[in-house]
């Protein structure tokens, strides 16, 4: 299977250079996207084999001057690859029927290298390739990003995802550095015989976080999501949310879980929990309060790999308090929360490129009323919208439940601070998941319900065909994941066991939970008890109700009729996006986001309309765009000073970089 | 022959609770009148304003979609759903390995975003300004709600209703301030979740503070009775969750003979009447507060329910 799939990544690289030809014309384009659409499913298949298949390597005949390239498909790496080829497979079908002629070659190209560096960082064995892997993934999804120049906002996100990136690679090769220790060898093999300890383990730690966290999106690094993952096409856009932060967050449990070795202390888990639940909180609150649809999904993001990252985190805590059962717990909600949040993310992404695509704007204030245009779009939507509001029995609220359960157990690990801290973070995970509800509500009935908000909304309409199908799978598999998270959870057990050391606590295939007679999800149950309790509502009602309906004309609350040329009513007596968000704004907004109100009244006499003036500020990007550069600028203003230097200048500074390299070495040589 | 048993005590459980709902509303709103020195309706006056309401045909609006016909019975569904989950006269019914603490507060998050977005079908005001401060409130119910979880998985080691209620029953639990602590951040979601006052107020149409009344503005007829069903439901449901954990007094254990269900039943009525009795007069007392003095008071429940968990924690040190 391994063999197969690396000759999927050389395969999907040489679709990539195909894809300059085969970008004339729409037949070509239907090609790559087709050929994806392969890639998706085989990526699939690959992952289900090597989670029931043992570990296998593979050693490929070429590589960098000092040894293989080394690939490795262990249970970990294929349990990353089903929510890879579910997302790949979904976006592209959406990409395929989204195509009526020919495509502009740079957004063709970087879309297969884009797979394959994604696939390419979760096979790889050793340091080297995981690094060309990351990279190419960074570098194709900023060339997706940057395409459409045409716009200011998105110039400036793909400028500061491309810092991003930079800086996230930087650091990745920091840690292997430090990691691989003098030798050098950068094979996984080697890093594991010998972990990193003390200092070196903490630094190692820190700049994985920064590293790896910055791409999932982690705070304090995250302020380049919600600008650069709405900046792209919409099936690039649900492949950065889904796929992308999914293989950041496998590089960070690669490194902190599998080599940096077994034995690590406790506390090493605590800045992951916290980031975590800062990354929830403030990656919730501010999808409530976006008023840009593919913003609003970006930011919601960041608040599920915040939980994600809770869940890891615990899992690591567990560890190191020798506490493998419950470790297993935390990683099962972790591992299955990210599968899900792939699948449904990639749904609500599709479903906003859709509206796109049919009513013209991703902004909330000129949508509404397209569950009457767009119904498939909309029902589909729901779903997805449903797992990511955490309501039961849908993905989301499976794998939210078992992190609640992990974060409910966690006060069982002795130390006070810690058991005080996961009390705190139980809270404000919970608050995250409230939060994402009402952000989630937001956006599904601004967008699909109510009235048109603009005349094209009112004449959206909605493609059928491939770009129907990519909707409705991902919403399928949505409903699929919440009704039988056990079955999945028996899929990960050789990933969990890798991971937690033991075997994973098992609850059968209907349910989910603790080992030790703890607390049990059983979600078919609950779907059938929920079902059947409709139903006896539908017949105790139908049975004494009269049947059917009437119809009246809509109550408007006291406002004037709308003028002729707005039959679909004035858009200014609904809801808007900062109005539905006023209550959140004010409650939480003013503490954690620097949000402001502003009304400007017109003077006594004046016919003026009145101003409302109201928005929010992320804290983390004005520190980033503050002082970020300034110091570039400073640092800048002294390196031209290197150039009015003089020839013997110029040579002393030279010399003088010559001894302070030999001197470095002899004292490496020393140690 | 205990799966019958159990199996027969859950059926009479849901039977009793969804009797209860409509009576309960009713005892409550009657209470409050006399307090305030009126008669009162008939404590059976909201069942028949029910029957009423399933008569008449609904009317909806012009625009209004199909999620305005499904919502109620979605919410009916989840409010009878959660309601049949937690014990009432007895324990070990037969859905109890299902009842989780968390899976009532996920069914709750259900009908509450259904109603929510019932509230914004049609497009007015009105709707979607109680669906942006239902919303609102209740992000910040939850976290309270799973501190108190945390508390009482403490101390039962499960977050299964039942397994609480039994192991509060027992009792010998040590040191109780964590449970009183518990018990009044319980008591502010319990009053934030089911729209009462000071959070909201039950009993007012067309006011610039209210909430739910907001959402369901546009709904008539039978959706009008499955919406207020439904929310009568909640409000049993948060009483007798309230009473089984807190007031764990005379429930039958799992597995007991029949006549000491007729015990736990008679016990169930007394500790729901005397809750009915402290939230008439609660509300009576007290005037409704400003919305945005919610977060203050929901943030304070969060914070007493902490408290409680720490101490928990320092306690279980020094034992």
């Amino acid at each position: 299977m391994l063999t197969a799939l690396a000759l999927l990544v050389g395969a999907l690289l040489a679709l990539g250079v195909a894809a300059l030809a085969l970008a004339r014309s729409a037949a070509g384009a239907k090609t790559v996207h087709g050929a994806c659409v392969g890639a998706g499913a085989v990526l699939v298949l690959g992952g289900l084999a090597g989670l029931s298949g043992g570990a296998t390597a593979l050693d490929l005949p070429f590589g960098p001057p000092w040894g293989a390239m080394r690939l490795a498909l262990d249970p970990l790496a294929a349990w990353f690859l089903l929510p890879l080829g579910i997302v790949a497979g979904c976006a592209s079908l959406f990409a395929l029927g989204g195509i009526h002629g020919p495509v502009p070659a740079r957004l063709l190209l970087p879309w297969p290298i884009f797979l394959a560096g994604m696939l390419l960082t979760v096979l790889a064995a050793d340091g080297f390739t995981l690094l060309l892997g990351f990279e190419a993934m960074s570098l194709a999804s900023w060339a997706l990003v940057a395409h459409d120049t045409a716009e200011a906002e998105n110039r400036r996100a793909a400028r500061i995802y491309l810092g991003f990136a930079g800086f996230g690679g930087l650091t990745l090769v920091l840690a292997l550095g430090l990691s691989a220790g003098g030798a050098g060898d950068v094979a996984f093999a080697a890093l594991r015989e010998a972990p990193p300890d003390g200092w070196r383990a903490a630094a190692v730690f820190a700049l994985v976080l920064a590293g790896a966290g910055s791409k999932a999106g982690l705070f304090p690094l995250h302020v380049w999501l919600p600008l650069a993952h709405p900046a792209a096409p919409s099936h690039v856009s649900a492949a950065m949310s889904g796929a992308m932060t999914k293989v950041a967050l496998y590089v960070l449990v690669r490194f902190a879980f599998d080599l940096m070795g077994a034995a690590q202390p406790l506390w090493l888990g605590m800045p992951l929990i916290a980031l975590g639940a800062a990354s929830a909180v403030i990656g919730a609150l501010r999808a409530a309060l976006e008023e840009d649809a593919k913003t609003l999904l970006a930011c919601s993001t960041v608040e599920n790999v915040g939980l994600i990252a809770i869940g890891l985190g615990l899992a690591l805590a567990f560890r190191g308090a020798d506490l493998p059962a419950l470790a297993a717990l935390a990683t099962a909600a972790a591992l299955l929360h990210a599968l899900n949040h792939a699948v449904f993310k990639t749904l609500l992404f599709l479903a906003a490129g859709e509206v796109l695509h049919g009513a013209l704007s991703r902004r909330l204030d000129r949508l509404g009323g397209l569950i009457h245009r767009m119904p498939w779009t909309a029902w589909a939507a729901l779903a997805g919208a449903g797992a990511a509001a955490a309501l039961p029995p849908l993905s989301g609220f499976a794998s939210e439940w078992l992190l609640l359960q992990a974060l409910l157990a966690a006060w069982r690990v002795g130390d006070l601070a810690f058991q005080i801290g996961v009390a705190a973070t139980a809270a404000l995970a919970a608050l995250a998941a409230a939060l994402a509800a009402a952000a989630m509500v937001r956006f599904w009935g601004l967008v699909f319900l109510g009235r048109p908000r603009s005349p094209r909304a009112a004449g959206a309409e909605e493609s059928g065909g491939a770009a129907r199908i990519a909707l409705l799978v991902p919403a399928g598999l949505t409903v699929l994941l919440g009704l039988l998270p056990g079955v999945m959870l028996d899929l990960a057990e050789p990933a969990l066991r890798q991971l937690s050391g033991v075997a994973a606590p098992r609850a059968g295939f209907l349910a989910v939970g603790a080992a030790d007679g703890g607390a049990r999800y059983w979600p078919l149950a609950a779907a059938l008890l929920l079902a059947a309790a409709v139903g006896a509502a539908l017949w105790a009602v139908r049975r004494r109700a009269p049947p059917g309906i009437a119809r009246g004309p809509t109550w408007d609350c006291g406002f004037i009729a709308a003028p002729a040329h707005l039959p679909f009513g004035d858009p200014a007596t609904q809801p808007s996006a900062a109005g539905f968000a006023q209550p959140l704004r004010r409650m939480l907004g003013d503490s954690l986001l620097a949000a402001r109100e502003h009304v400007t009244m017109p003077p006594p006499g004046s016919t003026a309309p009145a101003r409302l003036d109201a928005g929010f500020r992320d804290p983390a990007l004005a520190a980033l765009e503050g002082p970020l550069p300034r110091w570039r600028d400073a640092v800048a203003a002294q390196a031209e000073r290197l150039r009015d230097l003089s020839i013997r200048q110029c040579l002393g500074l030279s010399f003088g970089a010559v001894v302070l390299m030999l001197a470095l070495l002899a004292w490496l040589e020393a140690r | 022959m205990a799966l019958v048993w159990s199996l027969l005590a859950q059926a009479l459980h849901v039977a009793l609770i969804l009797a209860a709902a409509p009576v309960l509303a009713g005892v409550v709103r009657w209470l409050k009148a006399r307090m305030m020195g009126r008669r009162g309706a008939h404590p059976l006056q909201p069942l028949r304003d029910l029957l009423k309401l399933l008569r008449k045909t609904p009317v909806l609006a012009e625009n209004a979609s199909a999620v305005s016909r499904a919502a109620p019975y979605v919410a009916a569904g989840a409010a009878i759903a959660a309601a049949a989950l937690v014990p009432s006269f007895a324990r070990g019914m037969a859905f109890a390995p299902l009842a989780d603490l968390i899976l009532v507060a996920g069914l709750l998050a259900l009908g509450r975003v259904a109603m929510a977005l019932a509230g914004m079908d049609v497009g007015t005001p009105f709707g979607g300004l109680g669906a942006a401060r239902e919303m609102s409130f209740a992000a910040l119910a939850e976290p309270a709600l799973v501190v108190v979880a945390l508390t009482l998985a403490i101390l039962a080691g499960t977050t299964n209703l039942d397994a609480i209620a039994a192991t509060l029953r027992e009792g010998g639990l040590g040191l109780r301030v964590s449970l009183g602590f518990a018990l009044v951040a319980l008591l502010a979601v319990a009053v934030a979740e089911n729209a009462r006052i000071p959070v909201d107020n039950p009993a007012t149409h067309l006011e610039l503070t209210m909430v739910h009344e907001a959402m369901i503005l546009e709904a008539s007829g039978r959706h009008l009775a499955l919406w207020e069903y439904a929310a009568m439901l909640r409000l049993t449901l948060w009483l007798a969750l309230i009473a089984a954990v807190f007031l764990p007094f005379g429930q039958a254990p799992a597995g007991a003979a029949p006549h000491l269900w007729m015990v736990g039943l008679l016990a169930w009525v007394a500790q729901m009447g005397a809750l009915a009795l402290a939230l008439a007069a609660f509300e009576s007392a007290i005037a409704k507060m400003r919305v945005f003095r919610v977060p203050e008071f929901l943030g304070a429940a969060m914070l007493l329910g902490l408290l409680g968990a720490v101490l928990l924690f320092v306690s279980t040190r020094l034992t």
